[in-house]
């Protein structure tokens, strides 16, 4: 186990720049998830880290050891292929022991850290099997058996469930979260799936065109996101936007599209008159008498929660309630933010303006 | 009530197919006559000239003569046939050395092109040429190569002052079979090469990345991937190139038509030269006839080196 410290680096491919100096800490044993849309530059940053691509400009260490120059095999760290990467001509069992098998250790010594991963992982009966014989979920599990049976210092996870069928997803994120438990090995995790960053993250790092938008524990990033961005890719639905101004004259408002006016706890620092966005989550409305009127378009039931499309303004906003209203599309409501966890945000920059 | 519980009801009336409809519409019938055509073209163009080999050798048929049936004697009377016992040597040679090293820098130049490198696509595109170039055409260019006059070779050295005289490439027996073996490699090595590097091309790079993670060196990877998930592609080029190798004629016969003193006389070369040119076709065949081992001890071997690896097997297809 080890800590790991990216320090503004920066990556290239001829002259596109995707990584524009990025800096992350991560502490010995921490589980780390890089998290963001598609072609925003973890899955680089990840692969940088194995040693599976140059590092442009700046520096990566491992432990106390600066590893820009070291060999991938002498790196110390494990990694999770998306696909798994599981040799079609092995066994499980020497899919497993064949980084042991090329340091030349004994078969003894292989067969008993085989036999203890397979034992952690639940793999026993199948380590005769080849990878054709597995469903997807063993295989996810022989990727990782393969990385523990080495005891590195960093684990790596690029990622590992988007091969799985959604309820899968779910039992394999409790497993890797457990496993990490277990182990306490140091993790950096890739994901482009805000749910698997919240669930499983000690810490979160949103990543978005090759910079670090925000880190911070899940829910810091649920509570405080720094920007509008963070605000609107964590959190599922997704937070509702209003573009505005706000007026902070006697009681602080918000002033929506179409005449909208909803309340605020207090307007930031001299922001009368200024143009914001406006961010509230779906999770955050209650229907009020003093709320502002929208229009009910379209109601999805789930069981535990009833998701609501509404006009608010002209705007569609989503707003999700535990109790069971009875709401038919064409229904005027009253919908109310929750002043208190409600976000604005700079129109221009997109930064976060209350604390 | 009764009654009409009982009464058996009026079924209508099902007409038996006749014997015509069935063959018209009956599943299995239906194949039949799809594989009709492809089978009469196996018959007439495969099967009824093999045959007809088979059937000539054990005839004593010449060109403009109706042969008589002499069982084995063709064969009888090449069992003591020194030429043909040397031939048979010959083609051993020909396709055990042409192979092996046609395997061996096949396998070298689809490494190499499977490399990241500038100008990939032209490259590969190079080393078909030999492919595409017809054989008699470039067979033509090696003769004037090796030729004992005007070999660009024998010049090349002289003027670097290494020999003093031109080598006789194609007139002496230990050369002339070196220059046709070297003619067979210069032409088969791009189907081998296209061939292991298309079967490289399905490996996927993410194997790789795990085992330099894995901590494996280049020939490492090489030797515990790379090797291993290519088997069985170089099982079917390796038979493929046997099968041409054994049976081929064309080179030898546009560069030294089995000479000198029949050094260079393949099996197939042979038999041309008994059968067609020298008109014993029974004779010619027989020599044609006894390939036939060699070839299918070929094909079994690769038969079994081909069957689906245990790891190739399995429920899902991914």
């Amino acid at each position: 186990m080890s800590s790991v410290q990216i320090r503004d680096v920066r990556k290239s491919f001829g002259n596109f720049e995707v990584l524009h100096g990025v800096s992350i800490p991560i502490e010995d044993g921490q589980f780390v998830v890089l998290v963001g849309p598609s072609g925003c530059g973890k899955s680089t940053l990840l692969r940088m880290l194995a040693g599976l691509e140059n590092i442009t400009s700046g520096t990566i260490s491992i432990g106390d050891r600066v590893v820009n120059n070291v060999q991938p095999k002498e790196r110390d760290i494990a990694m999770v292929f998306q696909n798994y990467a599981l040799y079609p001509h092995m066994t499980v069992g020497e899919n497993m022991g064949f980084s042991l098998k090329l340091r030349n250790a004994s078969s003894d010594e292989i067969n008993k850290r085989v036999k203890r991963a397979a034992e952690i992982l639940a793999l026993s009966p199948l380590l005769e099997r080849y990878p054709r014989q597995l469903s997807g979920g063993q295989r996810q599990r022989v990727a990782m058996g393969r990385a523990i049976v080495r005891d590195p210092q960093v684990f790596l996870f690029d990622e590992p469930l988007s091969n799985l069928d959604a309820k899968l997803r779910v039992a394999m994120r409790t497993e890797i979260k457990e496993l990490h438990q277990r182990l306490k090995t140091t993790t950096v995790y890739v994901t482009h799936d805000q749910i698997e960053a919240m669930t499983m993250a000690d810490k979160i790092v949103v990543m978005h065109d090759g910079i670090v938008e925000q880190m911070g524990t899940p829910l810091e990033l649920y509570d405080k996101p720094e920007n509008q961005f963070v605000a609107g890719f964590i959190g599922s639905p997704a937070m509702n936007f209003l573009k505005g101004h706000v007026r902070a004259n006697g009681v602080a408002t918000f002033e929506g599209p179409n005449g909208v006016k909803l309340p605020l706890r207090s307007a930031p620092a001299a922001s009368d008159g200024r143009p914001v966005v406006f961010g509230v989550r779906p999770e955050h409305f209650t229907i009020a008498d003093d709320g502002a009127e929208a229009e009910i378009v379209v109601v999805e039931p789930t069981g535990s929660e009833t998701q609501v499309f509404a006009k608010l303004g002209g705007e569609q906003v989503v707003a999700v309630f535990r109790e069971r209203h009875q709401f038919n599309p064409g229904d005027k409501v009253r919908l109310k933010p929750d002043p208190s966890v409600v976000h604005l945000f700079d129109e221009a920059t997109g930064k976060r303006l209350n604390t | 009530m009764a009654d009409i519980a009982v009464a058996p009801r009026a079924k209508p009336q099902l007409r038996e197919a006749t014997a015509w409809e069935q063959l018209r519409h009956n599943r299995n019938w239906l194949g039949f006559w799809f594989m009709l055509p492809a089978m009469g073209f196996l018959i007439f163009f495969l099967a009824y000239p093999l045959g007809l080999g088979i059937w000539l050798s054990f005839t004593d048929t010449r060109i403009g003569r109706v042969g008589h049936f002499i069982a084995t004697e063709n064969y009888e009377w090449l069992w003591d046939d020194s030429i043909f016992w040397l031939s048979v040597f010959n083609t051993l040679l020909y396709t055990f050395v042409a192979s092996a090293l046609k395997f061996a820098i096949g396998l070298y130049l689809a490494l190499l092109l499977n490399e990241n490198m500038p100008f990939k696509a032209m490259l590969r595109a190079m080393v078909l040429i030999p492919f595409i170039v017809p054989t008699v055409l470039s067979a033509l260019a090696f003769w004037w190569i090796f030729d004992s006059q005007f070999s660009i070779i024998s010049w090349s050295l002289k003027h670097l002052g290494l020999i003093s005289q031109n080598i006789n490439f194609l007139g002496d027996t230990t050369w002339a079979r070196i220059c046709v073996i070297f003619a067979n490699i210069w032409r088969g090595v791009p189907f081998v090469a296209i061939t292991l590097l298309a079967g490289l091309q399905t490996v996927s790079p993410s194997l790789y990345e795990a085992a330099t993670l894995d901590g494996a060196s280049s020939w490492q990877r090489f030797r515990y991937i790379t090797y291993p998930l290519l088997t069985p592609i170089i099982a079917v080029v390796m038979t493929f190139s046997v099968l041409f190798t054994f049976t081929d004629f064309q080179l030898i016969w546009a560069m030294t038509r089995g000479g000198p003193v029949n050094a260079t006389h393949l099996m197939a070369t042979l038999s041309y030269q008994r059968a067609i040119i020298a008109g014993q076709l029974g004779e010619g065949a027989a020599i044609s006839s006894a390939m036939i081992p060699f070839l299918l001890a070929a094909i079994m071997i690769s038969w079994f080196g081909l069957q689906r690896r245990k790891w190739q097997q399995g429920e899902s297809n991914d």
